[in-house]
This record gives C-alpha cells, sequence and structure tokens, in this order.
C-alpha cells in the first residue's frame, strides 16, 4: 500500500502535476500573503539548488554561499538604483558577477579541503558581509539600499504585484530544477558525486579535481546571484542583513532536512521548513523550542532528509518485490505535492 | 611495462621508499610485500602520482610519467584500488561505476544544457563501459543492489570493476583480499588472474601469503623503505634477508 502510493509518488507524470499545483497555488491560496510567502520560498529554493549542487554533490561545504546571494541581490540594487540600469541587464549582471567572484573565491579556496574548505568560506562569507555593512561609498552602509527597479514586464504585465513574481519566479524554479536534473543524470554530475565519495578516489579516476571543483563552486554561486537578484527585484530593498551568515546556516537546514545530494530535496526541505515556521509564527521566539528537537530527531534518524530516506526506502522495497530499478530512479515529486496542498 | 629507478620520497628527514629500483613486466602478476610501514602505499601513491617523488624516475611503458598529476598517469592506464573504497553508499552499483569511463570522454557543462549529441553517445559508452566491467568481475546480478546492501567481497569487486573501468593498462590493487574470508580470498585470486589472462598488468600490496605465493609471478619485498628482495615466490620464500624482517633476527627477539 505505502508502496504503491511511493510508486504514484515517483510516477513520471507527478512532476506535471506538482507544476499544475504551483501554477494554480496563487488561485487556491487563502490571501496574497500566502502568494508572498510562497514566492520568498522559492527564490530560497533557488539558492538551495545552487548550495547542493557545490556541497550536496560535489561535497564541499561552502559557508559563503549565503554571501553570493547577497552579492547578487546587491549587484541588481546598486546598478539598478545607483546606475540607473534597467532590471534585466543588471539582472544578467549580477549572474556574471557572481559567476566571475565564484571563480575566483573558489580558484583560492578549493585548494584547501574539507573542514579547512569550510572555515575559510565562513570568513568570506563574514568578510562579504562586512564590505556590504562598512563599504558606504559603495554599498550605502547599514541603511542599505532603496528605489531598486522592479523586473521590467515590457508593459505586458506589472512586476511589482505578487502574482506576477510569483509567476516570474516560478519560473525561474522550474529552469533550475530542470537544469539541475540534467546535470544530476549527466557525467557531469556524476563526476562531481564522485569528488564527494573520495578526492583520492576521484583522482585516480582521472578526474580533474581542481577543473570540477571550481566549476560545480561557480555554478552554485551563479545559483545564488540568480536568487538574489530576484529577491532584489521582489523586495525592492536590500540591505547588509541580507548577507548574513544566518542564511546559510538556514539554507544548509533546508538541504539537510529535504535530503541532501538529492533532486527533490532542496525544493521539500525549503517549502516545508518555510511553511512550518509561517505556521508557528504564533508562537513567536518560542518556535525554536519545537523545531530544535525536531531537526535533532531528523538528521539522527533520517540523516538522508525527506527526499533521500523515501528514495532509499522505495529503492529497497523495489528490490524485496523483485521489480525493476527503471520506476525507482525516478525522484520523488508528489511529496512536495502533498506538502503544498497541505500548507496551501 | 613499468619500470622505476632509484625512486626516493622523502617525508621530513624519514625516507618512506628509499632509492627502490624495480621493473614489472606487462601481463604479470606483480606483488609487493612487507611488514607494515614498509613503504608499500608510498609507493603505489609515487607511481600513481598522488605524491611527487623527491627523487629518481617512474616510467610507463617508456613514458616518463614521475611528476605527471594523478589524474593524468590514470588517463595513461593506471588503474587503482584503495585500502578502502569509499563509494557512494545509496547508489546502486551500476550507477556507481559509470563515472569510472569519465576520463575517455569530454563532455562539460555545455554539452549538459543543450543535451549534445555527444554527451548522450559517451553516456551511452561510460554505461556500456560499466555494465562490462561488473560483468568481468562477476557481479552483473548485484547491478542495481545499493553498495550500503552489499557484502566486504563485493564491494571489492566493484573496487575491482571501477578501475577498470578506466581502461587500464595496469592496475595497482592495495591490499585487495583484506577483510575478506579465505574462500572468497581465492574467488579474489582468481579475478587477478583474469585480468591477466584479458592483457592487464597487475601490481597488488597484500599480507596474505598463501595468496601471493599461488598467484605472483614476481614479488618485491621493502622493508623500511628499502628493496631488501625481489623474485619468484619460490626465491623469495626462501631468502634470509625476508624471513628476518617478517620473523626478526634473534638479535631482535633478545632486545
Amino acid at each position: 500500500m505505502m508502496f504503491k502510493l511511493g510508486a504514484l509518488i515517483m510516477h513520471p507524470a507527478s512532476k506535471y502535476a506538482l507544476l499544475a499545483l504551483a501554477l494554480l497555488f496563487p488561485a487556491l491560496a487563502a490571501n496574497e500573503y500566502q502568494v508572498y510567502v510562497m514566492a520568498t520560498a522559492f527564490i530560497w529554493a533557488i539558492a538551495v539548488y545552487g548550495f547542493n549542487v557545490i556541497t550536496g554533490y560535489c561535497g564541499q561545504l561552502n559557508l559563503a554561499h549565503g554571501g553570493f546571494f547577497a552579492i547578487g541581490a546587491y549587484a541588481v540594487a546598486l546598478l539598478t538604483a545607483d546606475y540607473g540600469w534597467n532590471f534585466w541587464p543588471a539582472f544578467i549582471g549580477a549572474l556574471v558577477i557572481t559567476a566571475v567572484l565564484g571563480f575566483l573565491v573558489g580558484a583560492v579556496s578549493l585548494r584547501l579541503k574539507e573542514h579547512y574548505f569550510a572555515i575559510f568560506t565562513l570568513c568570506v562569507g563574514f568578510i562579504i558581509y562586512l564590505l556590504l555593512d562598512k563599504w558606504e561609498e559603495l554599498t550605502h552602509g547599514a541603511i542599505g539600499v532603496r528605489g531598486i527597479a522592479a523586473p521590467d514586464g515590457f508593459g505586458l504585465v506589472n512586476f511589482r504585484e505578487t502574482i506576477p513574481v510569483y509567476y516570474l519566479i516560478l519560473f525561474f524554479l522550474v529552469f533550475i530544477i530542470w537544469f539541475t536534473s540534467r546535470i544530476q543524470k549527466s557525467l557531469l554530475g556524476r563526476t562531481f558525486i564522485a569528488i564527494r565519495n573520495g578526492d583520492d578516489l576521484a583522482e585516480s579516476l582521472g578526474i580533474n579535481l581542481m577543473k570540477n571543483k571550481i566549476l560545480a563552486f561557480v555554478i552554485s554561486t551563479t545559483y545564488a546571484g540568480l536568487a538574489g537578484a530576484l529577491y532584489a527585484g521582489m523586495i525592492r530593498f536590500v540591505g547588509p542583513e541580507d548577507g548574513n551568515i544566518l542564511h546559510t546556516f538556514n539554507m544548509i537546514t533546508y538541504l539537510l532536512v529535504g535530503g541532501i545530494g538529492t533532486l527533490f530535496g532542496p525544493l521539500i526541505g525549503t517549502l516545508g521548513i518555510v511553511w512550518i515556521t509561517q505556521s508557528l509564527q504564533f508562537l513567536e521566539e518560542y518556535r525554536m523550542i519545537i523545531f530544535g528537537p525536531l531537526l535533532v530527531i531528523l538528521v539522527i534518524f533520517f540523516p538522508l532528509g525527506v527526499s533521500g530516506s523515501f528514495l532509499t526506502w522505495m529503492h529497497r522495497k523495489a528490490q524485496a518485490l523483485g521489480l525493476g530499478p527503471k520506476k525507482v530512479q525516478q525522484e520523488s515529486k508528489v511529496n512536495t505535492a502533498r506538502e503544498v496542498e497541505n500548507n496551501a | 611495462m613499468l619500470k622505476v629507478e632509484h625512486l626516493t620520497k622523502m617525508f621530513g628527514g624519514l625516507a618512506a621508499v628509499n632509492d627502490v629500483s624495480v621493473e614489472f613486466g606487462a601481463n604479470q602478476i606483480n606483488a609487493i610485500i612487507g611488514p607494515n610501514g614498509a613503504g608499500k602505499s608510498t609507493f603505489f601513491n609515487l607511481i600513481s602520482g598522488v605524491h611527487q617523488p623527491t627523487s629518481g624516475r617512474i616510467l610507463l611503458d617508456g613514458t616518463d610519467v614521475t611528476t605527471m598529476r594523478c589524474d593524468h598517469v590514470a588517463r595513461l592506464g593506471v588503474g587503482r584500488t584503495f585500502q578502502t573504497t569509499n563509494l557512494f553508499e545509496t547508489a546502486t552499483v551500476l550507477d556507481n561505476l559509470i563515472v569510472g569511463h569519465r576520463l575517455r570522454t569530454h563532455s562539460g557543462l555545455w554539452d549538459v544544457l543543450i543535451n549534445s549529441k555527444r554527451l548522450q553517445a559517451e553516456e551511452k559508452a561510460a554505461r556500456e563501459k560499466a555494465r562490462e566491467a561488473l560483468d568481468f568481475v562477476g557481479l552483473t546480478h548485484a547491478e542495481n543492489r545499493y553498495i550500503a546492501d552489499c557484502t566486504q567481497e563485493e564491494r571489492k569487486r566493484v573496487a575491482f570493476a571501477l578501475a577498470l573501468a578506466t581502461d587500464p593498462k595496469i592496475v595497482l590493487l592495495d591490499e585487495p583480499a583484506a577483510g575478506v574470508n579465505p574462500e572468497e580470498t581465492e574467488g579474489l585470486a582468481e579475478l587477478m588472474k583474469k585480468m591477466v589472462k584479458n592483457g592487464l598488468t597487475v601490481c597488488l600490496i597484500e599480507h596474505k601469503m598463501d595468496m601471493i605465493m599461488g598467484i605472483a609471478d614476481k614479488i618485491m619485498v621493502l622493508d623500511h623503505g628499502e628493496k631488501i628482495a625481489e623474485g619468484t615466490p619460490e626465491e623469495v620464500k626462501n631468502n634470509p634477508v625476508v624471513i628476518e624482517a617478517y620473523l626478526g633476527s634473534d638479535h631482535d627477539a633478545a632486545a
């Protein structure tokens, strides 16, 4: 019974059902605020997808990830507010800037391994925060940047309104999930995963470690930049707090809960936690009393996260039943759909 | 096939490998034995490019690979396994093996984005190569099993298959039979013989003497980083220096 339900979830058609649900969400939502929360969650999910590429697939814990999100947001903010650029050129600019900075930071930091890399990037993340906060001539310092241009709808749509911007963000989220699934299934994704399994083994398989790690790093920072740029376009205010290291740790939580290194883990984790946090809003700061133990239990008993545990369970079940692997290789989908339904 | 000349590796003041010269012939099983800490794994690391030697030369089929990086050496046809192989536990055996052929492919990010013909062809080739390697090590039936659900011996075979998927000319096996029972050890020994029969050259580090003596064409004995003996199993077995290194001399025993 459970297995049949699982098989249904993993059916290829489920992802279209999920997409349909996401498209209908503004109509199903009780109020505009819920659409707004969902759009923000989508933005974070995009950033978490980037985090998943470098940390989930490639195994390098990059604690500067939130910093690159902020750089993407500030790039759009400053280019539009201070230099009078239109949103879309600034958007492209943000992607280029985060990719180039990702390359430079990656080329230096990836010379370090494991926790040394994590500590180094933690410092990079903090330096980014300090620059945003203190370099007043460029970043406006602690007061942040106002007057950011909204995405240009070319007279067809007005992206200053919540619902159109929701669809815009959804479009990018779908693109990111599609692109990530391409990477994951390809030889490139397998190369990243081989590096995660161990530098020594990967190298002995003829994999150029530095080249592939930098590539994964640049992909991840560009995702973060994309998310940051959308964030700036939607909220239209950025401040140094957007570069707070706390955001990176939030993203780690989303990823661990959803399932690190899985295709739908970032989406499940981000949407799940954002909505749980929303529904526990009435507890104010006491919500951590519920949240903390919940996380601990999850990490101890389901280290693979929701998506990873589900996929593993399904695979073993299918093996035990003597079914082919074909069905099982698809990722979980309706899992998230159910979550969306529950929360809507 | 593999020729090593005066190879030395210093770690600080310690000579992990000291002036070792040896030649391993093609299509043979070559074993490296020696007490713990003799420098056997370091020797492998030097050949495969993980460490750069302090001095000496390494020639692979006449090509100087002494200062080459690991991934280049692998591309030239040196495959290897480790004492412990970290694989992707919650992925299938086949999924773990496909990447083995990556070094013979060229697809990059752009191919992934547009799903190019080249990428599709290369992925197909990598999958076929993985199946072929799996068949070679006799694990076709376990293709869809998670690594986490494999026995120790099966993992060893997967590690062999991964090395074979790189299309090597020579494979370096670091303690392939550690942690498997005698019956399974025999199976792994058969597998090594099969590799040689298929044109590969095998180099292995092993502590299981019964197995070594049964299959090796040539044995090199290392002790404290130095080569103390070399020859056929028969020669090595009766060499007093080797016996002393393993059992200690009367002098050592007294001290």
